[in-house]
């Protein structure tokens, strides 16, 4: 076999056994994205009852709670991005970082200061290679995160916005997440999680104007809402949590299917490629023989003469 | 037929029990309180404990409750709760282990689930 022909012959199993790979991995993806679907909707009652609740301590009493305040001017605002631990999911993480450096600028133009907080470990890895500082990280369960890591993550946020802006402590916090719109379709957005405006969870508790009834509290309505309100950011954040760990799901499978393609596609034109490179050398070989033959019948008839 | 509400237990991840009932009872962090049909509307702050609900087919169902809401109107109640388990969830032998260990350890909040989901598992 000719030199040539050994070396296509060797990529075409490398690139084989790299298709069976990214097959496999967009096969682990597509399964895993109906799971984390599925914790989606499962956790929506739960987000469902909470907002209703909020909104109904929200319109039933004029309290005033540190979450729900919004300060004169904003000094210091914290930025939660949710990324991923992994890669090989397309552009998931790079758009997810893009859109909050797109709404840290904003922030800074705005003359605040920005407290960036991450999940993942893709965007840690981000901010550490430009050594930008970040206050505080976790990772290890963006794949399949439970309600105790949104807790986690939570609690030293609302710590953050309670305490004061001179203290270190911030006035806002924006959420930057991959919403799932659709197998096809996820795009990063950024929210304001803190201070919570009591007018906007009513309008999404009830859009047809639902008038909800006069609820007796118990203990109080300070006591319920300093209960509810860090319920309420927990079960936003657990929401973003498993949005974005479905939104990547769907990223890794769509770049692996596109990977498996391109395998495919670079197989053919091997394959293609190998096959000339053995008919050539099939030709030359006959060319050879009969160059051979000739050049033989050439001198065996000269020295008949 | 006796008036109903309809309850849901759910909890963070999941629902975790609705159905109809005649009386839910549940504990507040100022007591005990139980909620008939008709009650007044009402929202309040649960403790870790047993939640008690009288289905209206006359069997009873016991959940362990660690923290959340109670809220009722309309003869709906939702019970929410960050962990919510049935008391047939409920693996008595492992709450057992766990109690004694939250006991040798000193660790009043693991003490505390751990006794809620015995006392939920053998009020069934």
């Amino acid at each position: 076999m000719g030199a040539q022909l050994r070396v296509y012959k060797r990529r075409i199993r490398s690139v084989t056994a790299t298709k069976k790979i990214t097959k496999a991995m967009e096969m682990i993806a597509a399964s895993r994205v109906i799971k984390a679907q599925r914790k989606v909707a499962a956790s929506a009652p739960y987000a469902k009852e909470l907002t209703r609740a909020v909104t109904a301590v929200g319109t039933g009493s004029n309290t005033k709670h540190p979450l729900t305040t919004q300060a004169e001017t904003v000094r210091r605002s914290a930025v939660l991005l949710l990324t991923s631990d992994r890669g090989l999911a397309g552009a998931f993480n790079s758009n997810a970082i893009k859109a909050a450096e797109q709404l840290t600028a904003r922030l800074e133009r705005a003359g605040q200061e920005v407290d960036v907080y991450i999940v993942g470990r893709r965007g840690v890895a981000h901010y550490n290679f430009r050594e930008r500082k970040i206050s505080e990280s976790w990772t290890g369960f963006t794949d399949e995160p439970t309600y105790a890591d949104a807790k986690k993550v939570a609690g030293p946020l609302i710590e953050a916005i309670e305490k004061d802006t001179a203290e270190g402590g911030v006035d806002e916090l924006h959420i930057v997440f991959t919403e799932f719109v659709s197998m096809m379709t996820q795009t990063a957005l950024d929210d304001r999680l803190l201070p919570l405006s009591l007018e906007e969870v009513a309008k999404e508790a009830a859009p047809k104007g639902e008038i909800l009834p006069l609820y007796d509290f118990e203990p109080s309505a300070e006591d319920v809402l300093d209960a509810l309100l860090p319920r309420y950011v927990e079960s936003r954040i657990y929401n973003a949590l498993l949005q974005s760990a479905a939104s990547k799901h769907a990223a890794t499978r769509r770049a692996m299917k596109s990977a498996t393609d391109n395998a495919g596609e670079l197989i053919t034109t091997l394959s293609r490629l190998a096959n000339a490179a053995r008919q050539a050398e099939i030709t030359q070989e006959i060319s050879e023989i009969v160059g051979g033959s000739a050049a033989l019948a050439d001198a065996t008839a000269g020295s008949d003469r | 037929m006796a008036a109903e509400l309809h309850v849901a237990l759910v909890a963070a991840d999941r629902e975790v029990w609705s159905g109809e009932a005649t009386l839910v009872v549940a504990r507040t962090t100022s007591g005990d309180i139980g909620v008939m049909p008709g009650h007044q509307p009402l929202l309040g702050v649960l403790e870790s404990g047993p939640v008690t609900i009288r289905t209206s087919d006359g069997g009873t169902v016991v959940a362990a409750v660690h923290g959340g809401f109670i809220s009722f109107a309309d003869n709906k109640l939702s019970l929410l709760a960050e962990i919510a388990e049935l008391s047939d969830e409920i693996d008595v032998q492992r709450a057992e282990r766990e109690l004694e260990r939250a006991k040798a350890e000193g660790d009043a909040a693991a003490e505390r689930r751990a006794d809620v989901r015995l006392r939920a598992a053998t009020a069934r």
